[in-house]
């Protein structure tokens, strides 16, 4: 495909300092949601740096904040204190180095799998040819396993299938930074399991920091290099951190059968009974 | 073929031929049996049922309206008097024709009438322009306007010319409320600072729509010698009737599912693709019931503007009739009222089955 798979893990930034040893950078960030009652305090002081090429995964109580920090992320959500610096520049609102999958897949109906890929590539390869957007819509659709239905409607695919093309449209727009929240919540066991593979192959390929929240500690294990546990809200933090050292690329099967699978585990569900 | 049928005679609404269909092809017969009668033997009888009642109480308005002349002139008259006013009642006298509520059967000759006087006038016309085809030619060339037939119209011009007129008056509509509605949808300072204005002309009567029109447009057309009676109708029917399709447009914009716009702004998309990719499908089915709403309306006041202002379709037609008050021009009122509803039928059901072609969701109807 491309030639953009070297990526320098240190870039001279605009001081002309190797400051920006990490892709995602959020300090003292802290979010008031105004109510009838008075502030709700959500998020307070909170301290996260993610590296390049990093997966990560979010897990914690609900209504803790995750989904609040993840729209804070991807700047949809305004930010109340503090700052969250993407690939060294400061995030003010949207933007397309940012790619989100949303929990429902919000596809657009109306439009083909291709078309709704498309849409968004159409805006950040503005400038290609028009062979070259469709042979990146068609290679990711392809990665993910829709070659034979992408012509197919939206609502006419099933919900795995869905979101088969949120994750082809995110990959797609190359962003710097992929945010998913709780991508595979709706899904049924085997289709998530199905899901979590075909994003790890995707993944493994592109290697684009990656946040997930998600409420699946095996999934959370399977798929991150580390596990961020957030405290219960309200003034949710950062709680702990689980490194987590499996090899990549992973088998599903190497990592269930794994000595360190279960220490991982217990770990994470103790945090999480606390 | 027998499936297509089907298929297609559900979508454009006429579904109850479907176990008819089924029947002849020897599927399920006893099923079939009953949808038919729920489906067609039922409305048949209820058609059947109506005519009786109309007869039967058109008959007793007759005999009403009989008595009474005849008692009027036993009292005023004599007894001679009465018994020749009865005789002359009795043998459908031309002098002493009993002006009320018309029987199916008359108002069903007065329409054949309606068609007998149609086809008169078409050939009448068509010999017209005949005899004139060469001086228009003429006229033509030396850049004059043609001569045009200027005689009565028939029954059937004045179906032609309201339907003209209600689609003027709904693309203006169409053209008006649309691009306004989304407007007012993606913004929710001018929707709050003219939302006072849509409450307060929403409900306003078509009449003084009509007279509001014709203050400016008689103003407007000073000089020029247009159809300004046409003007004057189809722009009264459209501000009539373009609210519902404001107000739904408005909701229908202003109401996007966030998931869409979310995408919308994740993806960077520009205000034109936000409004073309994603608002303006998503809004589509709230758009169309709007529009659905607005050509019901649109041809429901048609009627009583003509009706006003005097300007030629149905509704003036009826008026006419009305004014000429012969028992016979109150069938004819019968069969106008019954072409207006079968109209107004047609035209939903057109709407409807384009809504299904053009939306995403089959489930709006
Ligand atoms: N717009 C809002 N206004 C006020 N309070 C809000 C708003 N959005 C979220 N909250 C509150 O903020 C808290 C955090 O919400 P958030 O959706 O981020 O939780 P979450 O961790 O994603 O939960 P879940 O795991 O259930 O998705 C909740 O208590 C929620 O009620
Ligand atoms: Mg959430």
């Amino acid at each position: 495909m491309e030639t953009t798979t070297e990526k320098p893990k240190l870039r001279r930034s605009d001081n002309g300092l190797f400051a920006d040893k990490y892709m995602l950078d959020i300090s003292q960030l802290t979010k008031i949601y105004p109510t009838p009652k008075g502030d709700y305090v959500v998020l307070d002081d909170l301290d996260l740096k993610v590296k390049h090429e990093e997966f990560i995964s979010i897990i914690g109580h609900s209504g803790c904040g995750k989904s609040t920090l993840l729209t804070m992320i991807a700047g949809l959500n305004p930010i109340s204190r503090g700052t969250i610096v993407v690939n060294n520049q400061t995030i003010k609102g949207p933007g397309p180095d940012r790619g989100v999958i949303f929990q429902s897949p919000s596809l657009l109906p109306w439009m083909s799998a291709y078309d709704n890929v498309m849409l968004g590539v159409k805006q950040v390869f503005a400038h290609g040819t028009k062979k070259d957007r469709d042979d990146i819509v068609k290679y990711y659709l392809s990665k993910v396993g829709l070659e034979d239905a992408m012509h197919k409607k939206a609502k006419e695919l099933s919900q795995g299938m869905q979101q088969r093309v949120g994750i082809a449209r995110a990959f797609a727009l190359k962003p710097k930074v992929l945010l998913l929240d709780e991508p595979f919540g709706m899904l049924d066991s085997l289709t998530r399991g199905e899901l979590q593979d075909v994003l790890i192959e995707v993944w493994n390929q592109e290697k684009i920091t990656a946040i997930m929240i998600t409420h699946d500690v095996d999934e959370s294990i399977f798929l991150a290099d580390r596990v961020i546990m957030m405290t219960s809200g309200p003034r949710a933090r950062v709680g702990d951190i689980l490194e987590i050292d499996f090899e990549r690329p992973r088998l599903r099967k190497d990592v269930l059968d794994h000595p360190d699978y279960y220490k991982y585990r217990e770990h994470l569900i103790n945090f999480l009974e606390h | 073929m027998k499936d297509k049928s089907i298929h297609i005679l559900n979508f454009v609404g006429l579904g109850f031929f479907e176990p008819a269909i089924r029947l002849a092809a020897g599927e399920e017969v006893k099923k079939n049996l009953i949808a038919l009668f729920r489906k067609v033997l039922l409305p048949v009888l209820s058609v059947g049922l109506f005519l009786l009642l109309w007869h039967s109480g058109a008959m007793v308005l007759y005999t009403i309206e009989k008595d009474a002349r005849i008692e009027k002139a036993l009292t005023e008259r004599g007894q001679e008097a009465a018994d020749l006013e009865r005789a002359c009642i009795e043998s459908n006298g031309k002098d002493c024709k009993i002006s009320t509520l018309p029987t199916p059967s008359q108002v069903w000759s007065a329409y054949q009438s309606l068609l007998a006087d149609h086809s008169i006038i078409s050939g009448k016309k068509a010999a017209f322009l005949e005899k004139v085809s060469a001086t228009n030619e003429k006229r033509i060339a030396d850049g004059l306007d043609p001569i045009t037939y200027t005689g009565r119209p028939s029954f059937v011009d004045q179906i032609w010319t309201s339907l003209k007129t209600v689609f003027a008056g709904f693309l203006l509509a169409l053209f008006i409320a649309v691009p306004i509605g989304i407007m007012l949808g993606l913004s929710d300072t001018l929707r709050s600072s003219v939302n006072w204005l849509i409450q307060i002309f929403k409900p306003v009567s078509p009449v003084v729509w009509l007279l509001l029109v014709t203050m400016i447009v008689v103003t407007v057309s000073k000089g020029s010698d247009g159809d300004s009676a046409f003007t004057i109708s189809f722009i009264s029917v459209g501000l009539c009737s373009m609210w519902a399709t404001l107000v739904n447009t408005t909701m229908g914009v202003s109401s996007v599912d966030k998931d869409y716009i979310n995408v919308a702004k994740v993806l960077n998309l520009s205000m034109s693709q936000k409004v073309f990719k994603i608002i303006l499908p998503s809004s589509f089915p709230l758009i169309f019931t709007g529009l659905r709403i607005t050509l019901s309306v649109a041809w429901m006041v048609l009627i009583a503007i003509e009706l006003l202002a005097q300007s030629p379709g149905l509704g003036s037609f009826v008026w006419e009739e009305f004014q000429n008050g012969s028992s016979e021009s109150n069938s004819k009122i019968i069969v106008a009222m019954f072409v207006i509803g079968i109209i107004g039928f047609l035209l939903d059901r057109i709407m409807l089955t384009i809504q299904k072609f053009v939306t995403f969701t089959e489930e709006t109807v």
